[in-house]
């Protein structure tokens, strides 16, 4: 097999996917030869249009829907799955067969992911399919566009670097390498979300940006984007006489982002109308809530602009007179998006926790507290000694302090909400003493993760900068004390670390001297959790107890030992042991004490189905 | 109905007919020689076409094409072929606005328009000798020889680009919008 000629980036986002790319033989130094890859895809029944991004909607027809060929591609004249703006537009007019989110649903511990779930309201003929086959179609579409416009570069021949948010749970990255390399993404690593933003503001600076960031800085990069929002830290220090970037803290996986703000923008509009007497249908609702989008990007970027019309247009042809007319105003904005999303909060606020009610259904674990601003007070202040020992912070600092803010994510183009939320943040430095941050600029928020991803592939092997990091979490399992049974009182559980904070690919793996009981033949489950602020802890600790929010729970982990050379039913002893792979994915194994084999630990789980 | 309004109204709609036509491949001049009293600025042709003395038939299926775009994004077709006459300025005003962000969005996505004309319009411009009259029309007073000398009335627009949607071989263009029936 030949090398690769290009390097490729692919953002498989939670409502868009994009793909760039680096000519490694057009590229030397910080002279990079970068591209953003059209995508060819159905924007309509039997009409193709190339665009820089794929909605990552997957649309399931009914059989006499459309006519044969509507879906007509390039490369596949009856594909079997209707993805991209075709999807995303019918399944407006028809949300029980539209596939959205998957993404989210990919790092849902408490659903089959591999199960035929979505979409979780189609009515019982649908074929539903799985969150994972899912992100399969998207990044199968993304592969055959890659080899029709390239077809001297076989798509799996290409270093391929795929990004994941930095929240994803070791589970939901495993699914989704699994999920590219079984479309033929064979040369791929995993890169976290963030910090292939900051490798695009890297590429962007052209060489510059060793000037603009100092040792002792702390990078906090705030992604925002269509679903989600996730946190990361990286700071800058020195190793050797040369700057060393190093991602040194990780948020939780929020699920909270501009499609939120839209619909909450949607419904204040929709209150109004009623006040007003006039009622809205589901689909004029959708329609506004895509008025509302517009408005909400002229006004917050459009200092001048007081309020903008919106018309929600009757559904049938008759358009004038049919259409329902209103406006959104700077302060609907300001109060709804603003005050809503990134209220002006103290810095030891923290999210609101809401009791889930008893009866809730099959859904994505939404966030409960709408304020990012809350959620970002939480994160920087549970991660207040994340330097570590790279440098010296402030001791007497209630959150870490961070010295320079990158944005990525469409809804941060507003001008007004990046100003806003940097305004917050240095109130906070304010408050407690620190010094302002600055703002890391120039990137191009839409494209910024796939073009950093496919820069760091480029980077990596041609001795460019890299982020180091290893794990942003520690793992451990759950094992039961050994005590005297008391009756109606649990045993306690104490946590046993398997995977220390930081582990990076290609450490030396190593196992816990303690060992644990698999019976063979049977699978065994344990409960699995992950920390990321117990930074201390090597493999083999044993905790009694933790701190509130020290430890998360995450799905949990399952091994089944065969029955080769051992009686069914035997409990054998084995020791887990942890490593990073070369893809960037966290791998478990038992190893018996006795036998030379070793026996991979499966992190996805499937839940018993709910009766 | 004020005495004004019917002219900006029909001077809105001359121009989507005008654009119309001209993509059809219609007689634009006919057309706009019928109506120009109401118009101060004769909308030159949007897309000078050279025509050797054998006429060509121009294909319909990109004008159909464009006109379902013009529909899917701004409710063009919709617009026109309803009966503004029974409706107020404020009905009319806020359908034009859906009509305005949906065409000016699939304009905007499928075709680069740019003026040909740079200068600011009312302002004199000069024309050497050698000028492309498809891109230039002299009106008014036109004697003499060039350079010319005149005041630009309007700048001109030229499309630099089209990228239309490529089509499914089954693919019927003359559905401009098909009918919608909710189960």
């Amino acid at each position: 097999m030949r090398g690769p000629k290009y390097a490729i980036g692919v953002d498989l986002g939670t409502t868009h996917c994009a793909l760039s790319y680096v000519d490694l033989g057009l590229s030397e130094g910080e002279e990079v030869a970068q591209r953003v890859l059209p995508i060819p895809q159905a924007i309509a029944p039997g009409e193709v249009e190339a665009r820089s991004l794929l909605p990552s909607f997957l649309y399931l027809p009914h059989p006499s829907e459309l006519e044969p060929g509507a879906a007509a591609l390039p490369w596949n004249p009856t594909p079997a799955h209707l993805v991209g703006e075709i999807a995303r537009r019918l399944g407006a007019k028809t949300p029980i067969r539209l596939v959205s989110s998957a993404k989210s649903w990919l790092c849902h511990s408490g659903v089959d992911r591999r199960g035929k779930i979505l979409p979780v309201d189609a009515p019982q003929e649908v074929r539903r399919i799985s969150p994972l086959e899912a992100s399969t179609q998207y990044l199968a579409h993304l592969r055959d566009a890659w080899n029709h416009a390239h077809p001297e570069a076989p798509f799996e021949q290409q270093d391929i670097v795929l990004t994941v948010p930095a929240s994803f749970d070791p589970a939901a990255r495993e699914l989704t390498a699994e999920a590219a390399q079984a479309v033929g993404y064979a040369r791929l690593t995993l890169l976290e979300e963030p910090q292939a933003a900051l490798y695009a503001w890297i590429e962007q600076s052209g060489g510059q940006w060793r000037d603009r960031v100092e040792v002792g800085d702390v990078i906090l990069v705030v992604d925002v984007g269509g679903g989600t929002t996730d946190f990361s830290l990286i700071a800058v220090h020195e190793k050797d006489g040369a700057l060393q970037l190093e991602r040194i803290a990780v948020g939780e996986h929020i699920l909270l982002g501009g499609d939120n703000m839209d619909l909450a923008l949607a419904y204040t509009v929709k209150a109004k109308l009623e006040a007003a007497g006039k009622t809205l249908d589901d689909w004029q609702l959708r329609a506004l809530t895509h008025g509302c989008r517009h408005a909400k990007e002229t006004l917050l970027s459009q200092a001048e602009v007081a309020a903008v019309p919106l018309v929600v247009p009757s559904r049938g042809s008759r358009l004038i007179g049919g259409s329902l007319r209103t406006e959104l105003t700077r302060d609907e904005v300001s109060r709804v998006v603003l005050d809503g999303f990134f209220p002006e909060v103290p810095h030891d606020a923290r999210p609101q926790l809401r009791a889930r009610t008893a009866l809730t259904q099959l859904g994505l674990p939404y966030a409960q507290d709408a304020g990012v601003t809350r959620h970002l007070a939480a994160f920087l202040s549970r991660q207040v000694g994340a330097t570590g020992e790279l440098f010296e912070t402030r001791a007497d600092a209630s959150f870490l302090h961070p010295t320079a803010i990158l944005f990525n994510g469409g809804v941060l183009k507003a001008d007004a909400i990046a100003e806003r939320l940097i305004g917050v943040v240095q109130s906070w430095l304010a408050a407690d003493g620190g010094r302002p941050a600055r703002v890391l600029d120039g990137a191009d928020l839409d494209c910024a993760v796939a073009r950093g991803a496919a820069y760091y592939g480029y980077a990596r092997d041609g001795g460019g900068v890299r982020i180091r990091g290893g794990l942003a979490q520690a793992f451990y399992v759950g094992v039961e004390s050994a005590m005297p049974a008391v009756p109606g009182i649990e045993p306690p559980l104490h946590a046993l670390c398997v995977a220390p904070f930081g582990l990076e690919e290609g450490s030396a793996p190593q196992a816990p001297a303690r060992e644990l009981g698999l019976v063979v033949g049977e699978p065994v489950r344990f409960r699995f959790f992950a920390s990321s602020v117990r930074r201390d802890d090597a493999i083999g600790t044993l905790l009694e107890r933790w701190g509130e929010g020290e430890l998360v729970e995450l799905g949990q982990i399952e091994a089944t030992l065969p029955e080769e050379g051992a009686r069914p039913g035997e409990v054998v002893p084995v020791r887990l042991r942890a490593r990073v792979s070369e893809l960037g994915t966290l791998v478990l194994e038992a190893i018996p004490r006795s036998g030379e084999h070793v026996w991979k630990v499966e992190l996805d789980v499937r839940e018993p189905q709910a009766t | 109905m004020t005495a004004s309004n019917p002219s900006f109204f029909a001077r809105l709609i001359l121009a989507f007919r005008v654009l119309l036509s001209a993509k059809l491949g219609a007689a634009v001049s006919q057309l706009t020689t019928d109506e120009v009293p109401s118009l101060p600025k004769p909308e030159p042709e949007p897309e000078p076409e050279p025509e050797p003395p054998p006429l060509t038939e121009a294909s319909p299926d990109a004008a159909l094409q464009l006109l379902g775009l013009l529909q899917r994004e701004g409710r063009f077709v919709d617009f026109l072929e309803e009966d503004v006459g029974r409706f107020s300025d404020e009905e009319i005003g806020a359908a034009a606005r859906v009509v305005h962000e949906g065409c000016k969005k699939a304009l905007a996505e499928h075709l680069e328009i740019v003026p040909i004309r740079s200068e600011e319009e009312g302002g004199k411009v000069q024309l050497p000798a050698g000028f492309d009259p498809r891109e230039v029309r002299l009106v008014g007073n036109v004697v003499g020889e060039p350079p010319f000398v005149g005041t630009l009335q309007h700048r001109g627009w030229r499309v630099t680009r089209i990228e239309l949607p490529k089509i499914a071989e089954d693919h019927d263009v003359s559905i401009l919008a098909p009918a919608e029936v909710e189960l």
